[in-house]
C-alpha cells in the first residue's frame, strides 16, 4: 500500500495519507474497545455483585448500553465551574487522551502490524503513557475543587512511585530478549507455550505478577483507584467534569488499560502467538498461499493478540470488583516496601540467570514444568467451575451471562 | 530553499516549541506556566523524533514530564496560600533574566554561525559524523583515552568524569536541601 500511494502521490502526501489512515484505524480501535470494555465492566461487576447489569438497550445482553451512554454524554451540557482555571480545565482531558493514544503507535498487534516499528518501542510506550498523569493532574488542579485536588495529588504520588517498579519489571524480559523492539520480542516467543517469557525462568515469572500489579496501579484501577475513590472523594479528579470531557478521561483510562495489557502480552505472554502451534501462522500461510495467506495469517495473529489483551483487561476488572480499595499509605507501602524490592531482586536474579544458567538443561525442564503446571491449574479451575453443582440459580459457567431465566430477581418478582 | 513535508513539520514543531517557551516566561500562574513548559519539552522531543533520534526523544519525555510533574506538585504545595496563586515578577528580575537570556542566545547564535561558517569535513559514508562524536563524548565521560592516542602518551587526556561527578554531588546537595525545605516543620508551643 505504501509503495502504491507514494508512486501516485509523491512521498510527502503519501506519508500524510498513510498517517491519517493509520491514525484513524488506531483511534477507532481505542474508541471501540473502550465502548466494549465499558459494557464488559458493567456486566462483570453485575455478575460479581449478583445483579444483572445492563439488560435492555440492544437486546437481552444490553449490547448497546455504551452507545446509548455515549449519545447521552454527547448531548449533555458541558459545565465549566466558575472558579475553575479554564485553560487547565479544558486542557486536562486532551492531554490524558493523547498520552494514552500515542502509546498505541508503537504497539505491534502482530508481526510487523505496527504503526511505527521503533527500536525502543517499549521505552517509548512507557514514556508516552507517563504523560497521561499530567493531564489528570492539570485537570484536577484546574477544577478548583478540593475533591479534585485531593484526587490529583494522590494520583501524582502514586504514579511517581509506581512507575519505578513497573519500569524495572519491563526491563526483565528486555534483558532476556536483548532488545527493546516489541516486534522482535514478540518474534522470539514464537512456538509452543513454554517459549513464552513468563515460563522462561522463575524470576521472570515473578516479574510478570509484579508488572501486572504495577500496571493495574498505573491505570488507577481498583484496588489502587485512590485518585477516583468515589466513596470518599465524590469522583476524585473528575468530580467537576461532565459530558464529553468526562468521557475523554474514560477513553484514556480504558485505552491505557489495553495498552498495559498489550505490553504484558508482548513481553510475557507470547505476543500474537497462540502457544499451541510450532510456527507463526502468518509465515506458514505465506509460504502456502503467498500474500493472501500472509494477510490471513496476520488477521489470525491480530485476533490472538487482541484476545489475550482483552483477557488481561478482564482480569483487571475482576480484581477491581473483588478487592477493596487500599488507603493511600497502604498504596505507598505496597509499592515502596514490597513491589520495589521484589522488582530489584528479580532484576538481579534474571541477570544472574542469563549469565550462569543459560547452558544447563535445567532451564528447559523448568520451562516445561512451569508451563504444564500453569496449564494444569487453568484446566483444573475450568473443570471445577463446570463441575461444581450450584444451589444458587445463576452460577456455574453455563449460566454466567444468563439474564433471562432463573435469575433471583425474576424469581423474587414472580413470587 | 526546498520545502518538503519533513521541513514543514520541523518548522511547525519549532514554532510551537518557541511559542510555548514564551508562554512559560510570560504566564504568571505557576501551574499554567508548568503546562506551557510541558508543551515546550514535548515539542523538543517531537523534534528529536522527527530527526529519527527516538531514544533521545523518549528519554526527553520520560525525564522531563516526570520532572515537570514534580515541579507542579511542589509548586502547588509550597506556594499556594490561596487557590490559583499568581506570581508577580519585579522589574529588576525582568532586567537580569532578559540580560542572561540574551547573552545565552548570543553565545548559541555565534557558535552556530561559526559552525556553519567553517567548511564541513565530509563524513565517511559508513561512519556518520554524529555517531562518532557521541561515542567519543561517551568515552571521554568514562575517562577512556581517545582511540587515536592509545599507543602514544596523550599529553592531557580530557576526561569529564570529575566534573560529571561534581555535578552529581551538587544534585545530591540540592536534593537534601529540598528535603529540608519540604519537611514537616514542628512548631514549638503550637500543640495545646
Amino acid at each position: 500500500v505504501t509503495d502504491f500511494l507514494s508512486e501516485n502521490l509523491g512521498p510527502g502526501p503519501a506519508a500524510a495519507v498513510i498517517a491519517v489512515i493509520v491514525g484513524s484505524v488506531l483511534v477507532g480501535f481505542v474508541a471501540l474497545s473502550a465502548v466494549f470494555f465499558i459494557w464488559l465492566e458493567r456486566k462483570v461487576s453485575g455478575r460479581i455483585q449478583d445483579r444483572l447489569g445492563p439488560t435492555r438497550v440492544g437486546g437481552k445482553f444490553g449490547w448497546l448500553q455504551t452507545i446509548a451512554d455515549g449519545i447521552k454524554l454527547l448531548v449533555k451540557e458541558d459545565v465549566i465551574p466558575g472558579d475553575a482555571d479554564h485553560m487547565l480545565f479544558r486542557l486536562g482531558p486532551y492531554i490524558a487522551f493523547c498520552g494514552s493514544f500515542l502509546a498505541f503507535l508503537a504497539l505491534p498487534f502482530a508481526h510487523n502490524v505496527v504503526a511505527l516499528n521503533m527500536n525502543i518501542a517499549i521505552f517509548y510506550m512507557l514514556a508516552v503513557m507517563s504523560t497521561e498523569v499530567f493531564g489528570i493532574i492539570l485537570g484536577a488542579y484546574g477544577s478548583g475543587s478540593k475533591w479534585s485536588l485531593f484526587g490529583g495529588m494522590r494520583e501524582a504520588a502514586q504514579m511517581v512511585s509506581y512507575e519505578v517498579p513497573m519500569a524495572i519489571c519491563v526491563l526483565v524480559p528486555v534483558i532476556v530478549a536483548g532488545s527493546m523492539n516489541l516486534n522482535e520480542i514478540g518474534n522470539y516467543q514464537s512456538g509452543f507455550i513454554w517459549k513464552w517469557y513468563v515460563f522462561h525462568d522463575p524470576f521472570i515469572f515473578c516479574a510478570f505478577w509484579t508488572y501486572f500489579t504495577c500496571a493495574t496501579a498505573s491505570c488507577k484501577r481498583a484496588p489502587f483507584d485512590l485518585a477516583e475513590a468515589e466513596s470518599e472523594l465524590v469522583a476524585g479528579f473528575h468530580t467537576e467534569y461532565s459530558g464529553l470531557r468526562w468521557s475523554f478521561f474514560f477513553m484514556a483510562e480504558y485505552g491505557s488499560m489495553f495498552a498495559v495489557s498489550g505490553i504484558a502480552t508482548l513481553l510475557f505472554l507470547g505476543g500474537w502467538h497462540l502457544g499451541f502451534l510450532p510456527w507463526d501462522p502468518a509465515d506458514w500461510l505465506r509460504e502456502q498461499m503467498g500474500t493472501a495467506g500472509f494477510i490471513l495469517g496476520s488477521v489470525v495473529s491480530v485476533a490472538v493478540f487482541i484476545a489475550k489483551g482483552w483477557l488481561l483487561v478482564f482480569v483487571m476488572m475482576w480484581v477491581r470488583w473483588t478487592l477493596p480499595r487500599l488507603r493511600i499509605d497502604q498504596v505507598m507501602m505496597t509499592c515502596l516496601k514490597y513491589l520495589l524490592p521484589i522488582s530489584c531482586f528479580v532484576l538481579i536474579g534474571v541477570s544472574a540467570w542469563q549469565l550462569l544458567g543459560n547452558q544447563s538443561t535445567i532451564v528447559d525442564y523448568f520451562k516445561y514444568a512451569c508451563a504444564l503446571a500453569c496449564l494444569g491449574l487453568l484446566g483444573w479451575t475450568i473443570y471445577k467451575i463446570i463441575v461444581t453443582p450450584s444451589t444458587l440459580p445463576p452460577s456455574g459457567a453455563a449460566s454466567i451471562w444468563n439474564t433471562t431465566r432463573d435469575s433471583p430477581f425474576r424469581l423474587a418478582k414472580k413470587s | 530553499m526546498e520545502i518538503n513535508f519533513h521541513t514543514f513539520l520541523f518548522y511547525l514543531l519549532a514554532c510551537v516549541t518557541g511559542v510555548c517557551a514564551l508562554g512559560v516566561v510570560v504566564t504568571q500562574n505557576i501551574v499554567r506556566s508548568a503546562a506551557w513548559l510541558l508543551f515546550t519539552l514535548a515539542g523538543v522531543s517531537g523534534i528529536f523524533f522527527l530527526l529519527n533520534a527516538d531514544f533521545v526523544g523518549a528519554t526527553q519525555l520520560l525525564i522531563y514530564v516526570g520532572g515537570t510533574l514534580v515541579l507542579v506538585v511542589f509548586g502547588v504545595m509550597l506556594t499556594a496560600q490561596g487557590p490559583f496563586i499568581s506570581m508577580k515578577t519585579g522589574a529588576a528580575e525582568w532586567v537580569i533574566s532578559t540580560a542572561a537570556g540574551l547573552l545565552l542566545f548570543a553565545v548559541l547564535a555565534v557558535t552556530t554561525g561559526m559552525a556553519f561558517a567553517t567548511p564541513k569535513a565530509e563524513p565517511a559514508p559508513d561512519e556518520p559524523a554524529t555517531a562518532r562524536a557521541s561515542v567519543e563524548i561517551g568515552q571521554a565521560l568514562l575517562a577512556v583515552p581517545p582511540a587515536g592516542s592509545s599507543g602514544k602518551k596523550a599529553s592531557a587526556p580530557t576526561t569529564y568524569l570529575l566534573p560529571f561527578e561534581i555535578v552529581s554531588v551538587h544534585l545530591l546537595v540540592v536534593l537534601i536541601g529540598a528535603a529540608y525545605l519540604a519537611r514537616a516543620k514542628r512548631r514549638r508551643g503550637a500543640g495545646s
